[in-house]
């Protein structure tokens, strides 16, 4: 009877990129539940529409590089870059909106490096950002939640916004005035009122912040920080990034919060509104775009908080989680270089 | 006559200064928005370029090794000033348009490179053959980009060509399509480095396909290699 011999470790997880990325995707529904709930349908058909295009590019663009279509595209990547996409996009955005954005993600930024596991920077933000200072009008009306509309947007209407059935006299109408469709998010609110000289106090009695951070967006976030834990506990991600970017985030707007109350949002709103927990346990932890070892993913995290809140308080867009995490994928090699960890039966001196 | 055939053949395609040497990236990337500015600036470069193909290529026997490069550069200095008044005083509109980039002519590697490398070696005639040959590829690649961009920024085609050729040229404004918001990133310098790397992909995928196309030469067997010296 022959022996088969191999090496060590003999024990392996059997944790394949479809299984991660297939969790992933789980523990975003509850956060894309509550978004939907919070802001329409439309939120639910931009990522059908984003998921689609991203699936069909990456089979074109395989097909072209002569790889194996079927394996690659059921590894769940794309899926999971066009639902990270979609759920950042404004839900009544028009279609060809993310139809660009998606292309943008898959083709250029994922495939052109090499596929899967190449790519620099991280494929939704990068196209997330594309479409910002592309089209920063579109990307800026998110649609009021459906709590504080007087006329919430039913299917058919969320549907006549994406597909451009509606007339652009229609649409505008629906956005102008507190009963339309789309208005900004808290954060670009509030960056508003303080550049007009309002201070926060001001700017929070507005009834689109009717709970402290902007109506909605709390359980937004509750609900992605909930999805987060749950990937925490499956061991799909480790803690190091998300805690880091939560810590120093919370870190520097406390302190700019005790420096001057009327100026600067409060670190509560910090954490709670825009992308920020969405941001820490989707998009930052993305393993081929983060660094990799323990103190790398330490200082990878802090940095992204640290410029979240820069740009935040000093930068001109509404939030700063694409730019931050863009800037820090492409710091991540570099910290890789710098920590390595030390070798097992080093002294640590040396 | 090969000889002029290879000039050209190297300017257009195979050493285009745009595509393959990436010299001049600056001016190529900053002022293609628009199919009009390349195509003014593209001219521009090119008149240069020839000029000081054929000075340098004149005064080549007279210059000693050591301080050829200043003696170059001030030669090219002249001819952009030159250029730069005569734009100033024919076509103001693009003259404004053009901006910090024309006096910056002077900086385009291209023009020293085509110096060093050809003028100052060759007689004057092929030294004009081939700062025409390569203004002609400089110019194309800023033409594709600069109609790509323009394309796709904002959905028309020699937008503004009145600035260049005079009033008649207004006719010239094609509109491809009407767009309500500009596709601002095609317009950015982020979409002139993207609209680069795409059309250098393209050539190469050009060239591949016409190697492929080749009828393979059949190689042959290497000869062995030599190990001891015969004596």
């Amino acid at each position: 009877m022959a022996f088969k011999l191999a090496s060590s470790p003999h024990l392996r997880v059997k944790l394949q990129t479809q299984t991660v990325m297939r969790r992933v995707i789980m523990c975003a529904v509850p956060g894309i539940a509550v978004q939907s709930y919070f802001f329409g349908f439309g939120v639910l058909v931009q990522i059908l529409l984003a998921v689609s295009v991203a699936l069909a590019a990456e089979a074109a663009v395989l097909a072209l590089r002569k790889r194996a279509v079927l394996p690659t595209i059921s590894d769940n990547s794309a899926v999971l870059t066009a639902i990270l996409l979609a759920v950042a996009i404004p839900p009544i955005a028009p279609w060809w909106l993310v139809v660009i954005g998606t292309l943008f993600a898959i083709v250029l930024v994922k495939q052109l490096y090499g596929g899967l596991g190449q790519n620099i920077f991280n494929p939704a933000m990068a196209a997330y950002v594309m479409l910002l200072i592309s089209f920063p009008v579109q990307m800026t009306s998110w649609s009021i939640p459906s709590v504080i509309a007087q006329n919430p947007m039913d299917l058919n209407l969320t549907l006549q916004a994406i597909f451009g059935s509606m007339s652009a006299e229609q649409l505008k109408q629906y956005k102008l005035g507190f009963d339309g469709i789309a208005m900004a998010t808290p954060l670009d609110t509030v960056k508003t009122d303080l550049a007009l000289g309002l201070t926060m106090t001001e700017s929070l009695a507005k009834p689109a912040f009717a709970d402290g951070f902007g109506v909605g967006w709390f359980w937004v976030n509750m609900a992605y920080l909930l999805g987060g834990l749950v990937m925490l506990k499956l061991k799909v991600i480790r803690w190091q990034i998300s805690a880091a970017i939560l810590g120093s985030l919370f870190i520097c707007s406390s302190f700019g919060y005790l420096l001057s109350p009327d100026t600067h949002v409060g670190p509560l709103m910090q954490l709670f509104s825009g992308a920020t927990m969405i941001g820490a346990f989707f998009i930052a932890t993305d393993p081929v775009t983060a660094a990799t070892s323990v103190r790398g993913r330490l200082i990878f995290g802090a940095l992204i908080g640290v410029l979240v809140y820069v740009i935040r308080t000093f930068g001109g867009y509404p939030d700063a989680f694409a730019f931050a995490v863009l800037l820090a994928n492409l710091c991540a090699p570099f910290i890789d270089y710098y920590v390595k960890p030390r070798t097992y039966g080093h002294r640590t001196g040396h | 006559m090969s000889d002029f055939k290879e000039v050209a053949k190297q300017g257009l395609w195979k050493n285009n200064p745009g595509l393959v040497q990436l010299l001049g990236l600056c001016p190529l990337l900053a002022v293609t928005a628009t199919l009009t500015n390349a195509l003014g600036l593209g001219l521009a470069t090119m008149l240069v370029l020839i000029g000081s193909n054929i000075l340098v290529s004149l005064v080549r026997d007279f210059v000693p090794k050591e301080i050829r490069i200043p003696v170059f550069v001030m030669i090219i200095a002249a001819l952009v000033t030159t250029v730069q008044l005569l734009i100033n005083a024919y076509a103001y509109g693009l003259y404004l348009s053009l901006g910090i980039f024309l006096p910056l002519i002077v900086t385009n590697c291209v023009i020293i490179g085509r110096a060093e490398a050809y003028a100052s070696r060759n007689n004057v005639v092929k030294s004009a053959f081939d700062g025409l040959m390569m203004g002609l590829g400089f110019t194309l690649v800023l033409c594709v980009l600069g109609a790509s961009r323009e394309i796709l920024g904002q959905g028309t085609l020699f937008y503004g060509a009145d600035q260049l050729l005079g009033e008649w040229a207004k006719s010239l404004t094609i509109h491809i399509w009407q767009v309500d918001t500009s596709f601002l990133l095609a317009m950015l310098p982020p979409g002139a480095f993207i609209g680069m790397g795409l059309l250098i992909a393209l050539k190469n995928v050009i060239d591949q396909y016409i190697a492929n196309k080749q009828p393979k030469v059949a190689q042959e067997a290497p000869a062995r290699a030599r190990i001891t010296k015969v004596n």
